[in-house]
């Protein structure tokens, strides 16, 4: 037997663990963590793959050197110190568990403090969008989580990446959207000093997060993560933020699979109360006039189907928040369309004129109930809501049913019986027949609702719809038929300008294969359009159809309505958007006759690229039918213009 | 009306800011505010006294218990309780009076701490009420600075009104 000394000085590279290993690769792998830097080895047929290892490691060059491992021929000086160690970085703890998580894609902006993380991000098998503002890699994630249901995630650096999320965040907890989004922070001896770039993260988001913590100690870091996937997308949906200082990204540590989620004060009420099903399916089954008003919850809980089993099964009605749009077919005969401030005469009456009040998955917001002491004032009210703050916090609610609304309903549903309910769909009908949603179709102007109702027709009702915020959202709930949830993607609650193009972009990134159209105003445009050049470098067939009126819509038309037709600050200067669009790219088209709409909107369908189309609409149209704040459901505005015309 | 709200937090950092931001935020008001370790390490107890009607109380408990590091949250109405406030107060006493004052001191079984020729410093504790009745008492002679805890609370093991 003789001794063959190997090779002395091999480099060694830290192994991915993405990528399935050898028993060789783990044995060196695990020798390099330990510290070993001399084996002395002797060949044999077994030891091959061994020794291949050694060799190849010796061959690698890479900024992931950790070690020199010599062999030499004497294996006693091999001493085990400790059992297998598999010491990482902070930054690769949180790339780890994101993919651990399930994250396939992530959005994200760098920055001095969150280096590391991009560092380890760049050899990770996750795909990072980086988008032009943080605010827009927000909205980005978020729409992605909207379209999806899966958790979105964005990174941020400190200061003032940080910052910047707080709109997108905010615009998610609002609408109870799950995301994780991660701020790098300065280092923890920094913390307090205002040092560069310094912003106390987790005192600004806290109010816009359902969720937030900041991580001092990397031991801490992989049970956070899981905890922030778990809080983000359980029970009522919402932002989670973690704040990661810059020295717990580097620093290192082991994890050893024990970091379990450990949340004492989250607990999940997800089964609703038989006691409370059965009076709800009881006062359902004794209503004659009884109305379903369905929010997001629905959307979030992919408890469409149930719903719908439970409307036909109990023939019953169904009004839809903005938020909830999709989650009831609108083209099925029971579909009242959107409630509230410029939701249908006919929602509004039947809500105004129901025995029982069916809300589900949705919050009794202002702009739905308009003045809370004369809503739904014959109603009894049931309310399904996961979040048990929810209940009677703005409008006294009857029957409280706390948990998912995916088993309430199906609950719900074997409870009730079929009630023909004849007079009461008469009376709907009526209303229907009498104020259906129109606009004047008379004149040369390019009308919005027009544009929106072609749209509708040439991409067959199912486009993936984002807007921006103000009448070109208005119009598109009342205009653009949806058929499935996920299908329309809006800023509700806290009603984000510039939502609409970064929204498109993430809700692209989420489905490719779908056809994905914002629609736009002009000012909301202007707000986000830095986002363009996103859409453009991955190529995202995304279309933007601007309906460009030159004012801020609503504000105008609140202006015209309560304000004296004073239009104090609510127009100005538009860039020719054909010219922005092509200069960052994308393709882009002026329409200012009503005649080329249609073909505008084929060519704008048939176009590969991310496409703006500058629609010049009719300058001073409003949205009707509107009830003016603080007036009850039946009070709206516009009704007579509506009757009016042809 | 008032309401004593007891609430079990984690004892993490950022609690405190998360419950008193969320009253701020939902323009709830505070009576007082108390936080004290308990007999668990991990846990603290907050002992909030609420001004409002039954509804707005009843959202109070809700949002408290929705917020993630809170793991319990308990409202006191309708039930027996202990309550608690301590008091530190200084009360401008000159020599003469003394007498009268101690004699004050001991019927509200209250303690001097400190004392000196023209003050003395007296540690109270006992019912809001009775911290309030003192602080009345005092008033004539000139209180010269006073400094209390806030409430805390427990419920009675017993199901007597007793004490």
């Amino acid at each position: 037997m003789c001794s063959q000394p190997a090779s002395s000085g091999i480099a060694a590279r830290s192994l991915q663990i993405n990528q399935p290993l050898t028993g060789a690769q783990i044995i060196v792998r695990t020798l390099l963590e330990l510290g070993v830097d001399t084996v002395f080895g002797y060949l044999g047929a077994a030891v091959l793959p061994l020794f291949n290892e050694l060799y190849s490691a010796e061959n690698q060059s890479s900024s992931n050197i950790t070690q020199n491992v010599k062999i030499t021929d004497d294996f006693r000086r091999i001493k085990m110190t400790q059992k297998t160690t598999d010491t990482k970085t902070g930054a690769q703890i949180i790339v780890d568990t994101l993919v651990e998580q399930g994250v396939e894609t992530l959005f994200g902006y760098l920055g001095g403090v969150v280096l590391p993380l991009f560092d380890k991000l760049y050899d990770s098998p996750i795909k990072v969008i980086v988008p032009r503002h943080e605010q827009g890699g927000c909205h980005m994630a978020d729409a992605y989580a909207r379209a999806t249901g899966r958790v979105g995630v964005v990174i941020a650096t400190s200061g003032p990446g940080a910052c910047n999320l707080t709109t997108g965040l905010a615009t998610a907890m609002m609408d109870s959207v799950p995301m994780v989004a991660f701020t790098g922070q300065v280092r923890t001896d920094l913390i307090g000093n205002d040092a560069f770039q310094e912003a106390d993260t987790t005192g600004i988001t806290r109010p816009v997060t359902k969720y937030n913590s900041i991580v001092k100690d990397v031991k801490d870091l992989p049970r956070t993560i899981r905890e922030a996937f778990h809080i983000a997308s359980t029970g009522r949906c919402g932002p989670v933020l973690i704040d990661v200082p810059v020295d717990v990204s580097v620093a290192k540590y082991q994890p050893d699979g024990s970091e379990k989620i450990n949340l004492k004060g989250y607990k999940l009420q997800t089964k609703g109360h038989s006691r409370q099903i059965a009076m709800a399916a009881a006062a359902i089954n004794a209503s004659s006039r009884p109305v379903l008003y369905v929010g997001g919850g629905v959307i979030s809980s992919n408890s469409a189907g149930e719903l719908r089993d439970l409307a036909d099964k109990a023939n019953l009605p169904v009004t839809m928040t903005l938020l909830g749009l999709g989650s009831y077919d609108q083209s099925r005969p029971h579909s009242l369309d959107m409630l509230g401030m410029h939701g249908s005469a006919y929602a509004n009456y039947a809500v105004q004129e129901c025995d029982l009040l069916i809300a589900v998955g949705s919050r009794f917001d202002d702009r739905v109930t308009g003045k809370v002491k004369t809503f739904a004032p014959n109603a009894k009210i049931i309310h399904i809501d996961i979040d048990p703050s929810s209940i009677s916090k703005n409008v006294h609610v009857d029957i409280p049913v706390v948990g998912d609304a995916k088993e309430i309903l199906s609950a719900l549903a074997e409870n009730v019986e079929y009630k023909e309910r004849k007079e009461w769909f008469d009376k709907i009908a009526q209303w229907k027949k009498k104020h259906p949603l129109k606009y004047d179709k008379n004149g040369t102007a390019i009308k919005p609702q027009y544009v929106i109702e072609e749209l509708c027709a040439q991409t067959s009702g199912k486009a993936i719809i984002t807007t921006g915020v103000g009448q070109n959202q208005m119009w598109s709930a009342q205009f653009y038929k949806f058929t499935r949830p996920r299908q329309f993607i809006s800023s509700g609650g806290l009603g984000t300008m510039g939502f609409g193009l970064p929204a498109a972009i993430g809700a692209q990134i989420a489905r490719p294969d779908d056809l994905v159209i914002d629609i736009d105003g002009d000012h909301s445009f202007n707000m986000t359009l830095n986002e363009l050049p996103t859409a453009v470098e991955h190529k995202l067939p995304i279309k933007v159809c601007i309906l460009n009126n030159g004012y801020m819509g609503m504000v105008r038309q609140w202006q015209q309505l309560f304000y004296g037709r004073r239009y104090s600050c609510s127009y100005l200067q538009n860039p020719n958007y054909e010219e922005v669009a092509k200069a960052f790219g994308a393709a882009g088209m002026t329409v200012e006759k009503k005649s080329d709409v249609p073909k505008a909107i084929k060519q704008m369908l048939a176009e590969k690229r991310p496409c703006v189309v500058d629609f010049r609409v009719e300058q001073e149209e409003n949205v009707w039918p509107m009830v003016p704040a603080g007036k009850s459901l039946n009070e709206m505005d516009g009704l007579d213009i509506l009757e009016s015309m042809a | 009306m008032k309401h004593i709200i007891s609430a079990l937090v984690e004892n993490k950092p950022g609690v405190l800011a998360h419950v008193a931001g969320m009253f701020a935020a939902r323009a709830f008001n505070i009576d007082s505010l108390v936080v004290g370790r308990t007999e668990d390490p991990e846990l603290s107890r907050m002992t909030i006294v609420v001004l409002g009607d039954d509804r707005v109380v009843e959202q109070v408990r809700k949002q408290l218990a929705k917020i993630i590091p809170v793991v319990k949250v308990q409202d006191f109405v309708g039930q027996s309780v202990v309550a608690r406030d301590l008091m530190l107060i200084t009360i401008s006493v000159p020599p003469e009076k003394r007498p009268e004052v101690f004699a004050m001191i001991e019927m509200f079984n209250g303690k001097v701490v400190d004392i000196g020729q023209k003050f003395i410093m007296v540690e109270i504790a006992g019912p809001e009420d009775k911290i309030e009745a003192f602080i009345n008492i005092c008033r004539p002679y000139g209180i010269k600075n006073v400094a209390r805890t806030g409430t805390i609370a427990m419920p009675r093991q017993t199901k007597t009104d007793a004490v």
